[in-house]
């Protein structure tokens, strides 16, 4: 039995290189249909909620243009903006809008949404909740469903691992940045939570809006409706736009062409890959 | 005279191989041993986070600068100590039924169950957890989730019982078959002579088998993660409470974290280390003297 076992292993694995090496193959022909090598150091700073985009974004382009340099510090937005401002960084990231003030002689790019939905279980008869509502049964004032319009039955709050890009969105954006009620279930990644909720009537949690599927139901929030649209038109309030901003008279070529590259189809996709809304 | 000096010259060669591949454990053990140690000690070297609140703090907020890991002790104690209390002795008593009891034919089968739930990956255990054993423990909960202590114990249980009944086995197995006549003369029943002779006389290979299996309960993740909830605070004190066990929260957030946030995570291994550590010296030695005496 133990040496049939071997072989099926040793196929797996053999199985296994071949494939490997195909992929590495295929992505390598990839490489030598770019058009001329671009070169030059790019340094990009900012907002940490980019920084899986961007670093992703920065590999295959330098992969693409193997003279180029590329580096990104995630910082926070701030930072990111005063960089740019500054020219410390060849481009800077932010994931909210630039206040006014920090505008001044930026070029902004909105390369990517984030949105991120509200889920209950279906059977849940609640369709609406504010953000504050929202903010509440999260910092756990609120705590049965029928303080919000449901059943007489205690809430089950789910949430993300600390760090997570997304539980760091919601925090921000819904307002209870470290508040997080010290019951609340947490589970690791959008998929675990979507089973959670989905395995739980009483239970609520989030989900980047991109990942939704029937299993929950994404709910409105503010009375408007949890779709992308609503993310693109800014009408849906747990969305925010990821920025990237150059200094038109600092900026160099290799940064541009990166920049275009993050607009691509190509570009696009690898945002979506990370869990962004392409634009 | 040629042919000798070639022959041991080749034995030589072949022997500095066999050694290079044992250093290979003892490298790795070093190397995993070191590293974790140098990261996981820094933290508090440097003061940038002190280890008595690292030890006793029952929160674990690292955005507020909270770091507390006792609720995850006592969580991984907890659910070790059920999956045991639960796990052990369906083991032992399957052990004893392959080996003294089941003809050969229905023994060889449940071996073979036994033998392919050792090989199934952890991570199919958590999901079989989160979506059978977590909605059954929700039904009778008073509770309003599922993940719990209860459910971690559950998973654990049936997770340990490969390791167990085949190192147990094999001692029962292993039972001069003289002791059973002995003891079958004297008048003894079979069930008397299991209690009394063949389990007395296997003690320390099941004691081996218990330990491997704490030691895989401790040090389980994946599918602990999925089914014990997680939580930043709390000491479970009910079956019911969900706990957040040290292997799941070096898992869940090593991903993302950095500076300090990340050193802790490896203090968090430390502690886990040397609680491994110490389990195993303290049933090695229990066993010794059992032997002993």
């Amino acid at each position: 039995m133990s040496k049939s076992l071997k072989k099926v292993l040793v196929s797996l694995l053999v199985g296994a290189t071949v494939l490997t090496l195909a992929g590495c193959g295929s992505s390598g022909s990839t490489t030598s249909t770019t058009k001329a090598a671009i070169s030059g150091e790019i340094n990009g700073g900012g907002s940490t909620s980019v920084q899986k985009i961007i670093d992703a974004a920065g590999s295959e382009f330098t992969a693409l243009n193997p003279d180029a340099k590329f580096t990104y510090s995630g910082t926070g937005s701030s930072d990111g903006i005063k960089g740019a401002t500054a020219g410390t960084y060849s481009f800077g990231c932010a994931s909210r809008e630039l206040k006014t003030e920090e505008q001044g002689n930026l070029t902004e790019l909105i390369f990517a949404y984030d949105g991120i939905a509200v889920v209950l279980n279906p059977a849940n008869t609640v369709t609406n909740l504010t953000k504050d509502q929202v903010a509440k049964i999260y910092m756990g004032e609120i705590t049965n469903w029928s303080e919000v319009g449901g059943a007489d039955s205690p809430i089950v709050v789910v949430s993300r691992e600390d760090g997570s890009g997304t539980r760091d969105a919601v925090e921000e954006l819904v307002g209870f940045t470290e508040k997080l009620k010290a019951d609340a279930t947490i589970k690791e990644g959008n998929g675990n939570v979507q089973t959670t909720v989905a395995g739980n009537t009483n239970a609520i949690g989030y989900v980047s809006l991109t990942f939704v599927d029937k299993t929950v139901k994404a709910i409105d929030v503010d009375s408007v409706k949890a779709t992308v649209d609503n993310v693109k038109n800014k009408t849906y309030p747990i969305s925010r736009p990821f920025l990237a901003m150059y200094d038109e008279s600092k900026v160099d070529d290799a940064t541009l062409a990166f920049l275009d590259f993050l607009m691509s189809t190509d570009g696009q996709a690898i945002v979506e890959e990370h869990g962004g809304i392409a634009v | 005279m040629q042919a000798i000096k070639r022959k041991k010259q080749k034995e030589t060669i072949i022997e500095s191989f066999f050694l290079i591949c044992a250093f290979v454990a003892v490298i790795s053990v070093l190397a995993i041993t070191v590293f974790v140690f140098y990261n996981g000690i820094k933290p508090f070297v440097s003061n940038s986070y002190p280890l008595w609140d690292f030890l006793t703090g029952v929160e674990w907020r690292p955005g507020s600068n909270m770091y507390g890991i006792f609720y995850m002790i006592v969580g991984s104690i907890f659910a070790t100590l059920g999956a045991i209390l639960i796990g052990v002795p369906v083991a032992i008593l399957t052990a004893v039924y392959i080996s003294e009891m089941a003809g050969s034919r229905v023994g060889k089968m449940i071996r073979f169950a036994v033998e392919l739930l050792a090989g199934i990956p952890s991570v199919l255990y958590g999901v079989f957890g989160l979506g059978i054993i977590v909605p059954y423990v929700l039904k009778i909960s008073p509770m309003a989730q599922g993940e719990s202590l209860l459910a971690t114990i559950l998973v654990l249980a049936i997770m340990i019982l490969p390791t167990v009944v085949s190192i147990s086995e094999t001692s029962i197995s292993a039972v001069p078959k003289e002791y059973r006549e002995g003891s079958y003369a004297l008048g003894a029943s079979k069930i008397q002579t299991i209690f009394k002779v063949v389990l007395p006389a296997a003690r320390s290979g099941i004691m081996t088998g218990v330990i491997l299996g704490i030691g895989r309960a401790i040090g389980e993740t994946m599918a602990v993660m999925l089914v014990c909830g997680n939580p930043i605070a709390g000491i479970p004190t009910s079956l019911f409470d969900q706990i957040r066990p040290l292997t799941t929260n070096i898992a869940l957030e090593m991903g993302y974290a950095s500076g300090v946030h990340q050193e802790l995570l490896y203090s968090t291994g430390v502690v886990l280390f040397i609680f491994i550590m110490i389990i195993n010296l303290a049933v090695n030695k229990l066993v010794k003297a059992k032997v002993g005496s």
